[in-house]
């Protein structure tokens, strides 16, 4: 079997591919999805705040979901359901399977990634402490919670401040279940500002800042909670024990991009953003093979994941009409001070047509700061902030005009303090 | 009335109920908790020792070195997980090096094959990550990783099958003599029984003194452990061990049969209900396993968790029969190297009960056929064959793992049934990667309540009362 | 004066409300933190999002919205009535599952097809 394009994953961001590659010219495009309906982990985030950028309206994650699924269903783009993709190959061969046409081996033109991320568990963070049930990631409870219809404790607390965890101290409470507190390792909050107001703020659920659990104490289902304060350097401080007795733990402390299929297929990675080092078409090491969204690097909105997946998508299409780009021109695009991850990583200037989009995150809460993109010593353009925080991703568009004086070939993205 | 109840199904017991259902005898296997294999079978180091630290003429040394083969052999015969990777005993200093020669003496004296010592040059190439401060190491060939419970949930599966019976949810409160043998009061009952093994691991000593004489203490000795994710796991390729000191084996850096790289243990005399992981211990582990191998990225932790060891300040295992109370044999203070002689030990423990009265005659049927279906290790066409004659497999549960539903439903059918998730996960590997069972677990107890007709709710994490779901939601009051 | 940090969107602007001045907003980024900042203090509004049971859907529970915001007072009580329901599938986006709940001038809507 040969398609055009194969997108993996059936969330918001394959969703947008696959529209995109077909709007862009590719005849025979094909999503797989792992799960037995359409849209990711938007089916499991019931609550507000989706597509104000996309739809100049509020959604919920179904409700963005279901336009992008009725979309997909106005076109002839095949959907896979319940299907697993095993492995993806240099050469562009989907390893997939399911209980109807069973094991599959599907040639493909240009593949895109859409995998998404998964949680960091409590294993991934070595809280001390016994292991009974009661300690849940926040998207696994939201699922049970949100599309399972089970509770999964009476009184909870809450570590990492990530919006997952802070949604989900808002549903916990509206279910009945008492949260007790919200615990956050850095000194100030992984979510977003909204999400604290209306999320702990409404229910008066404590952030208790600069904390994190020492102890889990329960033989068979969770009894006990202890919290301490911690020191600059992340340590237990002695004494700053507080005692909760909780029967849940939630954990909302981070999100990881899932590429197991990535790394077998041998696509460069990027350890700053656990995700591949991607063009500015979103095209991977591997010519052909493109990807997008929480795959490549965490993102706190679905929009931007919207946004950047349909240019990967009309990029796989352009890449099965065109053919392949030239590689060794690329601009490399890095983060320098108090900056994070940089998405793209490389940069063609004969792909882009006035400027690039460049995402990234800080590395720390900053007021009045100026976001600089350097080539050596020269400041190519700067953007002022007010107000940047690692919870929030930034967006900027570098001019191509500006990309162009780049020396070597190299541009650092940094963040100073304005008048520096 | 039994001819034999064995008191605990961890890998002691289960490997005695294996031997005995050989032959044609009435035997019980009694559990406490709802699985077999559930307390220090399922959280040790999982290592296969050849057998040069045991002080030569003790049972350890016996039994170790017999059971390094014998255990390499049920584990092939029984579709059991067991990789033969060979240990390291690597040196830091010039004393270091003089106990490695003392243990490669110690070994040939123990008659472990094939020992050699390894100087600094051949180490580095066969364990180019090893710390720049490793001198030379004590290689052992034989040492092997094993899935421990893999092992013991085989063995009891073997002996099930072939007529042993197990009561399962079933703890013993007390034992009476009666007659010639013995009236076990239990939670479910009292049991009537000729021969009694006590396999009772870190409770050995309780139940020893029930009835007999207090000949041996049980010090639950605590280890914590860190398991990394698979990308750690071709750090090394052998069993990496330091030198031994009076705490014991010291910290061990090892792949794992399946993969994973395991960083452990501590050392922590406790009590037998401290199962907990401590910061201090865990950064004790973290920090004396850096030493052997820098470049360890704990990043790919995926988790943690501790065992209790049965010591009992005794170097040696108390394996023997109730000078008073005939017919009442001790299997206990089985800590290292327990796992790799229980299995050794229990084909001499079948004789003894033989010598004792039992009558041994061997079965004509016996049927030791064990297969399991690992869907994960076969080909592409192997995979699309065994999904065409069932869809099940067709499946994916554990994205992680690759394991399929027709798999976790197989394990639902073997002769005897696991009723929760872990007890899943210990024999399909569901929920043993990274992602710890966030995607797969909520499935896996929606095909256990299935299968077994139940409802999801009543589906546990692990043991009795461990409940995942405390209720639906839409409940009584709703919002508080 | 009163500082809030505007929900209506994930940028949440850092307001200033005075409201001495007519509840006069300022550190709003967009229109919206004006009408949110002098709403919050005067009677601050949520949308809600739950579930209710559904029967002989692809799940149990089907996601649901209020179809625009209510007073924040009545949370408990709305999600008291989004509890007591239980719908029949098929349902589809924007089907009112409850209408006019507790007289809020406001319905229950489903957010999902099922």
């Amino acid at each position: 079997m040969l398609y055009d394009v194969i997108v993996v994953g059936g969330g918001p961001a394959g969703l947008a591919a696959a529209l995109e590659a077909k709007k862009n010219g590719a005849e025979k495009v094909l999503v797989v999805e792992r799960d037995k309906e359409l849209g990711g982990i938007l089916n499991q985030c019931i609550h507000n705040g989706f597509g104000l950028h996309h739809f100049k309206e509020e959604l919920t994650g179904p409700e963005y979901a279901n336009r992008f699924i009725e979309m997909v269903k106005e076109t002839d783009i095949e959907i896979m359901l319940d299907t697993m993709v095993l492995d993806v190959s240099e050469d562009k061969v989907v390893h997939c399977m399911n209980k109807t046409d069973g094991y599959m081996q599907l040639q493909a033109k240009a593949i895109v990634l859409n995998m998404g991320c998964r949680e960091r568990t409590r294993g991934a963070i070595a809280i001390p402490g016994d292991r009974p049930a009661g300690v849940f990631t926040a998207g696994a409870a939201q699922r049970y919670v949100n599309i399972e219809g089970y509770m999964v404790g009476k009184r909870v607390l809450i570590l990492g401040s990530g919006d997952i965890g802070l949604i989900m101290a808002r549903r916990m409470t509206l279910e009945g279940a008492k949260v007790v507190g919200c615990v956050e390792l850095m000194p100030y909050s992984n979510g977003l500002n909204r999400n604290i107001v209306q999320c702990l703020n409404d229910y008066d659920i404590p952030l208790y800042l600069s904390h994190t659990i020492t102890n889990i104490k329960g033989n068979k289902r969770v009894e006990q909670v202890t919290i301490n304060e911690v020191d600059e350097n992340k340590k237990p401080i002695p004494g700053t024990e507080i005692v909760f007795d909780v029967d849940t733990v939630l954990l909302s402390v981070g999100l990881i991009p899932e590429n197991e299929l990535s790394r077998a297929a041998g696509i460069e990675m990027d350890r700053q953003t656990s995700g591949p080092v991607i063009y500015e078409n979103y095209e991977t090491s591997i010519p052909g093979i493109f990807a997008s969204g929480n795959v490549v690097h965490v993102h706190d909105l679905v929009d931007f994941v919207t946004e950047e997946s349909e240019l990967a998508g009309a990029s796989a299409a352009k890449y099965i009409l065109n053919g392949e780009a030239d590689r060794e021109s690329a601009i490399s695009i890095t983060a320098g001070a108090c900056a994070g991850h940089v998405v793209p990583q490389k940069v063609r200037l004969e792909n882009i047509d006035k400027r690039v989009e460049v995402y990234f995150r800080v590395s720390n809460v900053f007021h009045d700061v100026v976001i600089k993109v350097k080539s050596g010593d020269q400041v190519l353009c700067q953007f002022k902030r007010e107000h940047v925080a690692p919870a929030e991703m930034e967006k900027i568009a570098i001019p191509k005009v500006l990309l162009e004086k780049a020396a070597d070939k190299k541009v650092v993205i940094s963040v100073e303090k304005d008048g520096e | 009335m039994y001819d034999v109840t064995i008191i605990g199904a961890g890998i002691s017991g289960c490997s005695l109920a294996y031997e005995l259902s050989k032959y044609n005898v009435n035997a019980l296997l009694l559990e406490k908790e709802n699985d077999v294999s559930v307390g220090t079978t399922k959280a040790n180091s999982a290592i296969v020792h050849a057998g040069y630290d045991p002080e030569p003429g003790t049972k350890m040394a016996e039994y170790n070195v017999k059971g390094c083969a014998y255990t390499a052999e049920l584990c092939k015969k029984l579709d059991v997980p067991y990789k033969q990777i060979g240990s390291l005993v690597v040196a830091f200093s010039d004393d270091e090096m003089k106990t490695v020669n003392e243990l490669f003496d110690r070994g040939n004296e123990n008659g472990v094959p094939g020992l050699e010592v390894w100087d600094q040059a051949k180490l580095r190439e066969e364990e180019p990550n090893l710390s720049e401060e490793a001198k030379g190491a004590l290689y052992a060939p034989t040492a092997g990783v094993v899935s421990p419970w893999e092992l013991a949930i085989a063995l009891a599966e073997v002996a099930v099958k072939n007529g042993v019976e197990l009561k399962l949810n079933t703890e013993v409160t007390n034992i009476e003599k009666a007659g010639e043998g013995y009236k076990i009061i239990t939670n479910q009952g009292d049991i009537e029984t000729r021969f009694v093994v006590n396999c009772a691991g870190i409770f050995a000593d309780q139940v020893n003194e029930y009835i007999n004489e207090k000949k041996f203490t049980i010090v639950p000795n605590k280890g914590e452990y860190y398991l990394l994710d698979k990308n750690q796991g071709e750090l090394v390729n052998h069993v990496i061990f330091q030198c031994p000191n009076e705490k014991g084996k010291g910290v061990l850096v090892s792949p794992t049969v399946h993969g994973n790289l395991i960083v452990g243990p501590n050392s922590v005399p406790t009590d037998s209900s401290d199962l907990g992981t401590t910061l201090e211990g865990l950064e004790f582990v973290r920090e004396a396993a850096l030493k052997s191998v820098p470049s360890i990225n704990y990043r790919e932790s995926i988790r943690n968790f501790a065992g209790l060891r049965a010591r009992t300040g005794v170097h040696d295992f108390f394996i023997y029969e109730d000078e008073v109370n005939k017919g009442f044999f001790n299997m206990a203070g089985m800590a290292s190297p327990g796992l790799t002689s229980a299995c050794a030990i229990s084909v001499d423990m079948v004789q003894t009960i033989g010598k004792a009265g039992l009558e041994l005659t061997e079965k004509e049927d016996f049927d030791e056929e064990r297969h399991v279906v690992r869907f994960k290790h076969m080909s592409h066409e192997e995979r699309a064959e065994l999904i065409k004659k069932n869809p099940l497999y067709g499946k994916i549960i554990c994205r992680c793992e690759t394991v399929t539903e027709g798999e976790i439903v197989d394990a639902l059918h073997r002769p005897f049934v696991p009723t929760s998730v872990d007890g899943i996960k210990r024999r399909c590997n569901s929920g043993m990667g990274r992602c710890q069972g966030g995607f797969c677990g909520p499935r896996v107890q929606e095909i256990i309540a299935r299968e077994l007709g139940i409802p999801q709710e009543e589906v546990m994490k692990d043991r009795a009362g461990m409940k995942i779901i405390t209720g639906e939601t839409k409940e009584v009051g709703g919002a508080n | 004066m009163t500082e809030l940090i505007c929900i209506t969107c994930p940028k949440g602007c850092h307001l200033k409300v005075d409201e001495a001045n007519d509840y006069k907003v300022t550190g709003n980024g967009c229109p919206r933190g004006v009408d949110y900042g002098r709403k919050e203090l005067v009677n601050p509004t949520r949308v809600i999002t739950s579930t209710v049971k559904i029967e002989g859907g692809s799940y149990r529970r089907l996601p649901v919205k209020t179809s625009s915001d209510i007073p924040k007072g009545k949370i408990h009580d709305v999600m008291e009535e989004i509890n007591k329901v239980t719908v029949q599938s098929p349902v589809h986006v924007g089907d009112v599952v409850i209408k006019d709940v507790l007289g809020l001038g406001v319905d229950i809507v489903s957010a999902k097809n099922m």
